[in-house]
């Protein structure tokens, strides 16, 4: 696949990753690094660290306590909060708008040339990155993934 | 049991509403908002093939929705619009009665003062009230598949073990897997029973400000009940001086009669009380939940410590107040896009579908939705101004569901 809109129109999804979060430094969002192996026939594993620890990077430095988010919660306060009605907080400008440019940007650099798609973790409650693993809809590979799946449904 | 589809088909999928017990049929609408939103407002029962327009109409939890998603609550209310007459009703007294004399004999600052203190009282109320408390949203079908094998791979005939143990700082903490919203609850999370929902760094459910207390919201929480601290001392002392430079000239208890006094005596060692014993819990980073369940004190073992806790109390006090706001989690008014699978570069409106079928699960699940033993326990303090009895002298009444 060369780029998203091929990936949606010409695949079909075969399979979800969920990376989970790493609470071993407590309640800062932080994703584990452990490489999923159903990934390991689709991408490197150099690329898949970068991509996690560039965003466990970006939602520490959002959620880093210093200056500037002293800065901002005592302004807020002297307020009344309302300032929150004409700025958006210091937080949702990393969190939602940084981090959506830069998953948009490795969707379409790395990850659906290898027919992968990340989305964002704030869509799924900032729990897990989903990563779903399509396949070429002409090709027989693709029901090899969801008989793994399907194990779980025998209750 | 067959729960959860495991791929999710290329046709758009359209899924029909379900009528619940949640918030959809019960929340009322504002005609503006409706009229905007240019679709019909959905009723209760008409609502089959009807595609609702926002995510806060097929919200699970068990709350409230007003201006179109803007503002949520929990379903009880009564007891905040009693906290709102209360304070109204003493401030309004105070204003009418006392600062006329006062602004004349005394200084004009006393009311000015008075109405800072009031707006920022109302203000913070507010935002207590109606913002979202660290909802967590639930896991999708996708999502709750994948932990179902997990935890089914780890365990063989018994019932596989509902918890992971995570170490945080050194200090070994358990966490539970919730039923309802079939996530593993993250730290410091717990299920809030009368909402029905998981919420990020439960402190408690309070009823006088009708909302959940949560990592969201405990800032104004607490603002909210430090200003009202010194709102209520304030318009006490003034009224104080207010009779007894009054019954210099006209008898005592004629000027009583006329003053909110009485309000204000009993509200506050309950206000003040409760304030003393949420800085406590701030300069020790420590929630209500926590406190209460003596997680982390010393009678549980020597080695049991806070492994959240900076070390600082005034490290512990800014990070509470003036750490960074974290943005809801639950996108209230996305638009519900039930035909587009999920892509990374919308930021909004996508994954609406996800609400749906977890909910169309959950009533195929059915009987998941036990009491407190399974859903860990949320506390909810039925009568939180009297659960500073700690340090104050009213007594302790509260129920933990």
């Amino acid at each position: 696949f060369h780029n998203l809109q091929e990936l949606r129109h010409s695949a079909s999804l075969a399979n979800k990753v969920f990376i989970q979060r790493d609470y071993s430094e407590g309640t800062t969002c932080k994703f584990q690094t452990k490489f999923p192996s159903e990934l390991e026939s689709r991408i490197e594993l150099t690329l898949f660290e970068e991509t996690v620890k560039t965003l466990n990077n970006f939602y520490a430095e959002a959620e880093k306590i210093g200056g500037q988010s002293y800065l901002e919660g005592c302004l807020a306060c002297a307020t009344a909060y309302l300032i929150f009605l004409c700025m958006e907080t210091r937080y949702e400008k990393q969190v939602l708008k940084k981090i959506a440019k830069y998953i948009q940007e490795q969707n379409e650099k790395i990850y659906a040339p290898r027919g992968l798609l990340i989305t964002d973790p704030i869509e799924r409650g900032m729990r897990v990155i989903e990563i779903s693993i399509y396949e070429d809809r002409g090709s027989s590979g693709s029901s090899s993934g969801s008989s793994s799946v399907s194990g779980s449904t025998a209750r | 049991m067959s729960q959860i589809q495991h791929a999710v088909p290329d046709a758009p999928i359209r899924y029909t509403q379900i009528c619940t017990r949640s918030s959809s049929c019960s929340s009322p609408q504002t005609s503006s908002s409706a009229a905007a939103a240019g679709t019909e407002p959905p009723s209760c029962t008409g609502h089959r093939g009807r595609t609702p327009r926002r995510k806060w109409q097929v919200f699970p939890g068990r709350n409230r929705f007003y201006c179109d998603g803007r503002v949520m609550m929990a379903r009880q209310t009564g007891v905040f619009y009693l906290t709102l007459v209360l304070i109204l009703l003493t401030s309004g007294l105070f204003f009418a009665f006392d600062c006329p004399y006062l602004a004349s004999n005394l200084s004009p600052a006393i009311p000015a003062v008075g109405a800072v203190l009031f707006v920022f009282v109302m203000g913070m109320l507010f935002r207590a009230s109606f913002s979202d408390p660290g909802v967590l949203p639930r896991a999708t079908p996708d999502e709750a598949a994948d932990l179902e094998r997990q935890i089914d791979s780890t365990g063989c005939s018994k019932p596989p073990p509902r918890t992971r143990e995570v170490l945080i700082n050194g200090q070994t903490v358990k966490l539970k897997y919730c039923f309802t919203c079939k996530i593993f609850r993250p730290p410091r999370a717990s299920h809030c029973s009368l909402c029905d929902n998981c919420v990020e760094r439960f402190d408690h459910h309070c009823p006088w400000v009708g909302n959940c207390v949560g990592r969201r919201n405990y800032r104004f929480f607490y603002l909210f009940i430090l200003s009202l601290s010194f709102l209520t001392i304030f318009i006490f002392a003034f009224v104080i001086t207010h009779v007894v430079l009054r019954s210099n000239r006209t008898g005592f208890l004629t000027t009583l009669k006329d003053s909110p006094v009485v309000v204000c005596f009993f509200s506050v060692w309950s206000i003040v009380g409760l304030s003393g014993f949420h800085t406590y819990l701030i300069s020790s980073n420590q929630t209500t939940n926590e406190d209460i369940k003596g997680t982390w004190s010393k009678k549980e073992g020597k080695d049991n410590y806070n492994p959240y806790s900076y070390g600082n109390v005034l490290t512990n006090c800014c990070a509470a107040l003036c750490g960074p706001l974290p943005p809801s989690l639950i996108d209230r008014r996305g638009l519900i896009q039930a035909d587009t699978p999920q892509t990374a570069h919308q930021s909004n409106g996508t994954g609406g579908g996800s609400y749906a079928p977890t909910q169309l699960h959950s009533h195929m699940v059915g009987g998941y939705h036990p009491g407190w033993l399974q859903h860990g326990g949320g506390t909810s303090c039925q009568f939180c101004c009297f659960h500073a009895a700690k340090i104050s002298f009213v007594p302790l009444t509260f129920y933990i569901y």
